[in-house]
């Protein structure tokens, strides 16, 4: 089988194509992270985000973040077509910095959190959640 | 408003002072995504709750942005400091305009 | 590749299964609901299942995240429609003035109605589902119109009264009249349907405990039911399970409120006697 020139052409546009889907998903996740921290530095500690390592449903999983001393902490699915999830912003009579929830996640992909710390500095943290199929289907 | 949105919150009813409590909420939402398709192809436009707040006393407790990826019948549960007796207030905001409101008063001895 | 090497492949292959059988078995997770309510999850097996030892709650068979919703009511989203159903008791419809709370006081003196259905009505002549008995109550008692009877009216109901009797045991009677019926339920659980020549026991009997694609098998016991679902997060009533089942088996489905799924949901329910009603309880 030859290619001609153009073929050769159409096939490796394809292929940046292909490539660009997910590094356009990673692109978004660093749009949001920048849109929250105004491009500040993000560190690593202090921040705990717990979610299954295995989702039964990816239509809803438990998911919960805590970061003592945080101000607000912004949630993302990486992997969903909307990388926003929520962002958690902890009021003057908050008893912890923590919160509970339950989200959607469209396949297997990473959670990424973000608190922003009192002290205006940014930490991260992230988990991969694994979503698997159902069974027959009923 | 959407039909058969129906909040639900649980508070102690008492609390020492300056305890720090769980409250868990959970509203009957579809939190319709805007994603999903209807039989005839068209896209469903997106409707979901869009903020949550609790407040105690008139003071924040939390305040919650909501996006599609946030689960039908949202859930969120967190704590509160009880400085004094009072009323919770819990607000949901619907992106059709609707705010649903849900107070619960907890005494301190 | 001849005939007796395939079968010795074939024995290889359903050796491994076995194996894998034992290792993904239901869980030893106990259920205790509001840290009050003891759910029996795992029984003898009655003595009219010929094939089963012991009999284990779907709820066995799933991941923490899952079982923990069920262990806390306000976490566990079927009581929004628990609710509802609160005010559907005692919501005064029909000719003849009633709510369910006319006859039949609070939802908790109904205690001990769910573990008992479906069961025989010796005036109707015929085995009765819950639905059917709730029906039975709005048109003639209340003078009202029907609950469609997988209709969210009807499916919260039957969750209202499902959870006053959670922690019960599973009882429902399989002899005398109900026999007929019982028997005709258990022929088409052992029925090969659809294009893909399953039975129930092919799944739930023969390879509970097995995954089945990324999905862990349970027995398929309906003590739980209405059982929200974390797929479509609603209540899903025992007959469109079913339906959706045997559907899956690519077969010409019974429609809910049959007779015949009338029949196959004795029969079913009687596989889970000696297990504790848990509706609405939550699962995948």
């Amino acid at each position: 089988m030859t290619f001609t020139r153009r073929e050769t052409l159409a096939i490796g546009l394809g292929g940046v194509a292909a490539l660009a889907l997910p590094l356009q998903a990673a692109a978004m996740v660093d749009d949001k992270i920048a849109a929250f921290t105004g491009g500040a530095d993000v560190g690593e500690g202090g921040l705990t985000l717990t979610a299954p390592e295995i989702a039964e449903n990816g239509n809803t999983v438990p998911v919960e973040v805590s970061a003592p001393g945080a101000v607000s902490i912004l949630l993302l699915a990486a992997g969903n077509p909307n990388p926003d999830v929520c962002t958690f912003n902890f009021g003057p009579l908050a008893g912890a910095q923590a919160a509970s929830t339950r989200i959607r996640l469209a396949r297997t992909q990473e959670v990424v959190a973000v608190a922003k710390m009192a002290d205006g500095s940014f930490v991260r943290a992230a988990q991969e959640v694994k979503v698997t199929i159902g069974g027959c289907g009923g | 408003m959407a039909d058969n949105v129906k909040p639900r919150v649980k508070v102690p009813k008492s609390a020492s002072a300056g305890e720090v409590i769980t409250l868990k909420t959970l509203i009957s939402h579809t939190m319709e995504s805007g994603q999903r398709k209807n039989k005839a192809g068209e896209i469903i436009p997106r409707s979901i709750i869009n903020r949550f707040t609790c407040d105690f006393n008139g003071q924040n407790v939390i305040d919650v942005t909501l996006e599609p990826a946030i689960s039908t019948n949202p859930y969120f549960e967190f704590q509160s400091q009880v400085p004094e007796a009072g009323e919770f207030t819990f607000t949901w905001y619907d992106d059709d305009g609707s705010v649903y409101t849900e107070t619960k008063a907890i005494s301190v001895g | 590749m001849n005939k007796a090497i395939a079968r010795g492949v074939g024995a290889v292959a359903l050796s491994a299964l076995s194996v894998t059988a034992v290792l993904a078995d239901a869980d030893d997770d106990q259920l205790v609901i509001n840290g009050e309510i003891e759910i029996v999850t795992e029984a003898a097996a009655a003595a009219h299942l010929e094939n089963l030892d012991t009999v284990y709650s779907g709820w066995r068979f799933r991941k923490d995240e899952t079982q923990s919703a069920q262990a806390d009511d306000f976490e566990n989203p079927g009581f929004i429609f628990v609710e509802t159903a609160m005010d559907s008791w005692n919501t005064v419809e029909g000719e003849a003035g009633k709510s369910c709370a006319s006859c039949h006081g609070d939802p908790e003196d109904m205690a001990g109605a769910k573990p008992t259905y479906p069961k025989w009505n010796e005036k109707a002549g015929e085995v009765r589902s819950l639905e059917m008995q709730v029906n039975g109550c709005r048109t003639e008692q209340m003078q009202a119109e029907e609950w469609k009877y997988t209709g969210s009216d009807m499916t919260n109901m039957i969750a209202l009264l499902s959870s006053v009797s959670r922690g019960m045991p599973v009882n429902v009677a399989i002899d005398g009249p109900a026999q007929a019926t019982w028997e005709k339920g258990k022929e088409m659980y052992y029925t090969r349907y659809g294009q893909l020549e399953l039975s129930c026991a092919n799944c739930h009997e023969d390879n509970y405990g097995n995954m089945i694609r990324a999905d862990h098998l349970s027995q398929g016991q309906i003590n739980g039911f209405p059982a929200y679902r974390l797929k479509n997060t609603k209540l899903n009533t025992v007959h469109d399970r079913f339906k959706g089942c045997i559907r899956d088996t690519r077969a010409e489905t019974f429609s809910p409120s049959s007779a015949d799924l009338v029949a196959l949901e004795l029969y079913v329910m009687s596989r889970g006697n000696g297990l504790s009603v848990e509706g609405p309880s939550v699962r995948n």
